[in-house]
């Protein structure tokens, strides 16, 4: 029968090469190395020097052996990430936190941006020389729903100014 | 050095940023000369997935030139061309012995769930990634691959997430000679899935998305039927119509987080992040496969949870398989493939960038603008 087939799909380059019967749910997933019921007991990479706070999950008893260093906690953002890191992964207040705190970091950023003397070019940096070429009538569409919707804000402002 | 720079959602740009050092024995510095955009790149840009900190430099599918070693690092030295796993693992722990190399355990102190990757947030370890000039990449001896000298880079850059994980999705298809294989996402990982299921033995395969130009590339690249949901009114109902009424014999969720398709999937799962995303890819999947049937997933999802019928999972008795690629494993095989003509990694690639333009890059690929599959970032530094 496969070679019925093998014929049928000859057009396909390749076509049953890598077909394994053996492939059973689990086979591809791991090579049993007789290893599964070990723990932490495995010899362990050399550790790499903690000399940034690094926030680890409570999941484990120690940080792994390597990590990245680039952008410890801080701010605002970092109070928030430190208190995240008391729950498992396991819960809400875990992840809930770290978005919250993601948004807060946001605008640290462009706070850090202006202290620096950096003024941030949003439109440059949301792709929108991009959008222009590519899409302009997207573009076009943006800008007059957000003039319309400015627009009717401050005709909404007026009128309850009038009002008054 | 330049260095793509994360400033919030939907907003990256260009900066300077300071050279890598090693901080490990088995470290290495990497010039990188190719980088890639992922699909899961976007769930980083979207601002979907948790401790994404501002400042962060993304990209984990990068290829490049080693600058510098580590002490401990023996099989790699100043000058070798490598391709570098998206995954960072140790090789030493329980998982990394028993080929997990995605899911190493000494790799990401900040969760568990998943280890370490490159310029994936710090729930991935809070490694800068490879859309810059420099990278550091922890345990040099153990991911890092030389790429044969007959290799295009624009094939090696693919193999450092692209191709084995679309190979890995079929593979965890457990797919027999004949078997109908279905893939939900038309992306670049859904198309090398679809094309991967070929060499399994499928005997039909089919791709669902919603994006007509992708669909079209799919059928040319991946020599699969294709179909647009939008144009469908019920892809579960169709799916199950052309398959004699029983279901796929195998699924694939190529899509992840970031799906279209359904209102309250991308309310609740992108507006309000009330769940890990939007999961309609995964519920249509669970949907569409037989009684029986396997359902693999290798779209990414967040940490937290989704909207997905489990129920169905139990009373159809599917399997489900499920896993970050194993690109370390699959690598020997995969090189040989490309190298053998079964696999055209690069015909993939759309859009080649300077890394400059990565803002215009990230809104390209992620507004699908300009019939747009997959994007390389060069490096101005990548000719020196």
């Amino acid at each position: 029968m496969e070679n019925d087939m093998s014929q049928k799909y000859s057009h396909i380059k390749g076509w049953g090469i890598d077909a394994d019967p053996e492939n059973e749910p689990t086979y591809p997933m791991k090579h049993y190395t007789g290893d599964d019921h070990r723990r932490l007991d495995w010899q362990r990479p050399p550790q790499q020097l903690e000399n940034v706070e690094v926030l680890h999950s409570n999941e484990r008893p120690y940080v792994s052996a390597v990590f990245g260093t680039p952008l410890p906690p801080r701010g605002l953002s970092g109070v928030l990430r430190r208190k995240a890191f008391k729950y498992s992964e396991s819960r809400f207040a875990h992840w809930l936190p770290l978005l919250l705190a993601d948004r807060i970091n946001v605008a640290e950023g462009f706070l850090d941006d202006l202290r620096r003397g950096h003024i941030p070019n949003i439109l440059a940096e949301r792709g929108w020389n991009a959008a222009w070429k590519y899409n302009r009538k997207g573009v076009l569409a943006r800008v007059a729903l957000g003039t319309l919707l400015a627009a009717g804000i401050a005709a909404a402002v007026l009128a309850k100014r009038r009002g008054k | 050095m330049l260095a793509m720079n994360y400033r919030g959602p939907r907003r990256v740009r260009v900066d300077h940023k300071p050279y890598p050092e090693i901080l490990h024995p088995n470290d290495a510095i990497v010039r990188v000369t190719r980088s890639c955009i992922c699909g899961s790149d976007l769930h980083l840009y979207h601002g979907m997935v948790p401790d994404t900190r501002v400042g962060t430099t993304f990209g984990h599918e990068f290829i490049g030139i080693v600058e510098e070693v580590g002490p401990s690092v023996e099989k790699l030295k100043k000058g070798d061309h490598v391709l570098v796993p998206f995954n960072i693992a140790c090789g030493a722990c329980a998982f990394c012995k028993q080929g997990l190399y995605g899911n190493c355990h000494e790799s990401n102190p900040e969760a568990t769930a998943v280890g370490g990757i490159f310029g994936y947030s710090h729930t991935a370890g809070g490694y800068d990634g490879g859309q810059a000039e420099y990278v550091r990449v922890p345990y040099a001896d153990v991911g890092p691959t030389i790429i044969p000298a007959d290799m295009d880079p624009d094939d090696a850059v693919l193999l450092t997430d692209v191709v084995p994980t679309g190979y890995q999705a079929a593979e965890m298809g457990g797919i027999k000679p004949g078997d109908t294989v279905v893939v939900f996402g038309a992306g670049p990982i859904g198309i090398m899935a679809a094309k991967c299921a070929w060499l399994f033995g499928a005997g039909r395969v089919i791709i669902i998305d919603h994006l007509e130009y992708r669909l079209e590339f799919a059928r040319q690249y991946a020599q699969c039927e294709a179909y647009n949901f939008r144009s469908l009114e019920d892809p579960v109902l169709f799916l199950k119509r052309e398959t004699g009424w029983l279901g796929a014999d195998v699924c694939i969720d190529a899509v992840g987080a970031d799906a279209a398709g359904s209102a309250l999937h991308t309310i609740t799962g992108k507006k309000l992040m009330l769940q890990a995303g939007a999961a309609i890819a995964l519920h249509w999947a669970i949907n569409s496969v037989k009684k029986g049937g396997i359902l693999s997933i290798v779209g990414v999802y967040g940490p937290t949870g989704n909207l997905i019928p489990i129920g169905n999972v139990v009373n159809k008795g599917i399997t489900i398989r499920a896993n970050q690629a194993s690109v370390k494993r699959l690598l020997p095989r995969l090189i040989k493939h490309v190298q053998d003509g079964y696999i055209d990694p690069k015909g993939l690639i759309t859009h080649r960038m300077p890394l400059e333009e990565v803002a215009d890059a990230y809104h390209i690929f992620s507004s699908k603008l300009d019939n747009c599959i997959k994007t390389v970032l060069i490096p101005s530094s990548a000719s020196n």
